[in-house]
């Protein structure tokens, strides 16, 4: 078994995520690299809500929801009293979905990476507000249906494209700043260790599919995720010091057509708008050198 | 003791360091900014050992509070006005996380209009988070109430923040003499043990998680009666207080020259000093006339409020603030406290957005007190504009 | 210092298994293994979301307390030795 495999679970069964969950795979590859010595800040979402149904908790490591703008910012605070208190060994991890991250909680995201505390910031981006039923978030894809960009007659999902949050992260500087998918867990472990080992403030941002807010069967939950990899819509890189790697290069890439078909918030899309998708996922993937 | 001319804001700074808070998360508003500045001075200087967190809103500051509080860290911040209603989701929160923080509130008035100046609109709006708010009339007040303050938000029968209030500008940039405690007998006042970290790697627990509604009331209940044993904490703390450094200030309000009274005048903060002036001169014009300081809005001090009112006939109360479409939010709260007793109680509104109130305006305050002995007043709440 | 005594921390929770209850009385449909298809690979227990596979010397096992029946583990076996069947 690969090394990074480990054993042990801190994350426990029986909790109350959907079958075939992005989200809660990510948590659970998350803590099997972080190991125990983690404080997690946890922002209002489907992760929080679904793994702590009071008096129990899916959670082996110490864990704080404290609002859903905020992540950041308690992280922040637990960070600066460890140190304050000479406490040592421990690190700080903030996890967020979408909404908190690249919505409502990118200012206190921003002003923690600013202030260089030594802490994980982990987003679990399943592109919309799927706790409170898929709503559009800025980190939804172009095209995409959701409850608040529904298709009708003059609208045809979302118009925008998605918002680049590991890029907003890296222009602060942030030491280390990386993409995951949970269809590559020995490259999200990786990630998060090398993220585990740096001194400052680092970014994992995690590619979560979500089968009822998505549209799919729970048992393609891997497949879709890898079918982003695969055709370039969902690119794996690292930047470390400013230096932009690509951990997973897709030999070819397979058409975006591939990966919007296996879900239903895409059904709508038409050959020509399916084209203006490649074409962007085309000119992103030169522009990152994926090929 | 030491005495020395301070301004209410540099007091604070004093009152922080004396106490050893150790975070202080902050973002500038003003007029609150000097507190931060005199604190990353004396950290500067090495004069106090303590991170200033230089946060990037206020919604983070009390977020890094939360924080550190959880860490067990003691923890301190300041605000003012939009600030304190930017931060208003995390006051519940931090309350309903029974973390003892301490904030200091240099009160200054809602926008809009954009106005930078004083009155008790942004403080009193907080009324419903489950902090303990108390007020100040000097700025010797305000550094013996914030070194209470870290007492009384650690008392394990509380653990409840505490905001207290100083008037901007009026105490914030006013200088006063105030006498310094020395730190050895501060740290004799303060409490010895802290609650250890919430949050501990050896033991992990889940905090703040989702209680169903057969589970979620009995954590609210528990903040009530942590306000109730509060009643007690405030003015014990304040005897101990003054039987360290010789000063008190009655517990949780200040009956002023009740004895014989048949009208009194209720207020907080530093009119009170105005008021106490023109107390005196009615006095000695044989007007029998008294004042009640609040010095605790949260909890309010009802059972205190109607054992000094008993004598009373009416009793005017003098808002610096006001619940749009009720009227002054300290009287509605006097109102419902007096309900049991035979005592007018009339509301004004005076002194918004840093208008003064002047010896002139309280006199008339008292002039329709005593005039309303006799005769039903057309209205029971009046503005002073 | 003096040790703390105080009130209970609020809204705290330990660490439980089964914390929503059994879970596996939401599914529609279980994973059935054949051990002697399976390659121990392990690409099933790592890509299970509910924590519900662990391996042993013979292959996986599942955890019907907790596994919702997602279909995740059988659609990703390369030796295709999981399938879903009907309860």
């Amino acid at each position: 078994m690969r090394e990074e495999l480990v054993e042990e679970e801190l994350f426990a069964p029986g909790h109350r995520a959907c079958a075939g969950c992005g989200a809660t795979l990510a948590v659970r590859l998350a803590l099997k690299a972080l190991g125990k010595n983690v404080i997690v800040a946890n922002a209002t979402g489907c992760v929080e809500v679904i793994s702590t149904p009071y008096p129990e908790t899916a959670w082996r490591v110490p864990w704080i929801h404290a609002a859903f703008e905020n992540a950041a910012a308690v992280a922040s605070g637990v960070e600066a009293a460890l140190k304050s208190l000479g406490r040592r060994g421990v690190k700080v991890v903030a996890i967020a979905g979408d909404g908190g991250t690249a919505d409502i909680g990118l200012q206190a995201l921003s002003g923690a990476v600013e202030r260089g505390h030594d802490f994980i910031y982990i987003c679990y981006d399943n592109e919309a507000y799927m706790n409170t039923g898929i709503q559009r978030s800025s980190a939804t894809p172009f095209g995409a249906w959701t409850t608040t960009t529904p298709v009708g007659r003059v609208k045809r999902g979302k118009d925008r494209p998605k918002k680049d949050v590991p890029a907003i992260i890296a222009a602060h500087g942030a030491p280390y700043v990386a993409t995951a998918s949970v269809a590559y867990p020995i490259d999200l472990i990786k990630k998060l260790r090398k993220a585990a080992a740096t001194e400052g403030p680092t970014y994992i941002h995690i590619h979560c599919p979500c089968p009822p807010g998505w549209r799919f069967d729970s048992d393609k939950m891997i497949e879709v995720a890898r079918l982003a990899v695969l055709s370039g819509a969902w690119i794996l890189y690292e930047i470390k010091n400013g230096r932009l790697n690509v951990t997973i290069k897709p030999p070819k890439r397979r058409p975006v057509s591939d990966y919007l078909k296996m879900q239903g918030r895409f059904k709508h899309l038409t050959d020509a708008e399916i084209a203006e998708i490649q074409r962007t996922v085309d000119e992103r993937c030169r522009h990152l050198g994926v090929g | 003791m030491v005495a020395r001319v301070m301004s209410g804001n540099e007091v604070v700074a004093y009152g922080v360091k004396l106490s050893r808070a150790e975070i202080v998360p902050s973002y500038p508003i003003t007029p609150q900014t000097t507190i931060v500045e005199q604190i990353a001075e004396f950290i500067a200087n090495g004069e106090m050992r303590a991170e200033l967190m230089r946060v990037e809103s206020e919604y983070a500051a009390m977020g890094a509070c939360i924080g550190a509080s959880l860490m067990g860290a003691r923890t301190f911040t300041a605000t003012s006005s939009q600030g304190l209603a930017f931060m208003h989701e995390l006051t519940h929160w931090a309350a309903g996380s029974r973390l003892p923080i301490v904030m200091a509130v240099v009160n200054r008035a809602m926008a809009p209009p954009w106005n930078i100046w004083a009155d008790q609109q942004d403080v009193l709006s907080q009324r419903d988070t489950g902090w303990l708010s108390l007020f100040c009339e000097t700025n010797q007040e305000v550094l013996d109430t914030c070194i209470q303050a870290f007492r009384i938000s650690e008392d394990r029968e509380v653990l409840l923040p505490v905001m207290f209030s100083l008037d901007g500008f009026m105490l914030s940039h006013t200088s006063e003499p105030v006498e310094l405690p020395k730190q050895g007998d501060v740290d004799g006042f303060l409490p010895e043990s802290r609650r250890p970290p919430l949050l501990d790697v050896d033991h992990p627990t889940t905090l703040f998680n989702v209680p169903v509604p057969e589970q979620y009331m009995e954590f609210r209940h528990w903040i009530e009666k942590s306000m109730d044993a509060a009643r007690r904490v405030i003015p014990k703390a304040d005897r101990e207080f003054k039987r360290r450094f010789g000063r008190g200030y009655r517990g949780m309000l200040e009956p002023y020259w009740l004895e014989g009274a048949e009208v009194a005048l209720l207020t907080a903060g530093s009119v009170c000093g105005t008021v106490r002036d023109v107390v005196e001169s009615l006095r000695k014009r044989g007007e029998k006339v008294g004042m009640i300081k609040l010095r605790s809005f949260r909890p309010f001090p009802s059972e205190e409020l109607r054992r000094a009112c008993e004598g009373l006939r009416v009793l005017g109360v003098a808002d610096r603030a006001c619940s749009f479409g009720m009227g002054g939010i300290i009287f509605s709260d006097v109102s419902a406290a007096l309900q049991p007793l035979n005592v007018r109680v009339l509301g004004f509104i005076a002194g918004l957005g840093g208008r003064d109130i002047t010896h002139r305006d309280i006199w008339r305050m008292f002039k329709r007190c005593i005039r309303a002995i006799e005769v039903t007043p057309a209205r029971a709440i009046e503005w002073f504009v | 210092m003096k040790s703390w005594r105080g009130p209970p921390v609020p809204v705290a929770a330990r660490p439980s298994v089964g914390s929503s209850g059994r879970t596996s009385s939401w599914r529609i449909q279980k994973p059935v293994v054949n051990l002697k298809r399976c390659t121990r690979c392990r690409m099933c227990w790592i890509f299970c979301p509910d924590v519900a596979i662990s391996f042993t010397k013979r292959g996986p096992a599942i955890n019907h307390d907790y596994c919702k029946g997602c279909g995740i583990c059988a659609n990703e076996c390369p030796a295709k030795a999981i399938t879903m069947e009907a309860l």
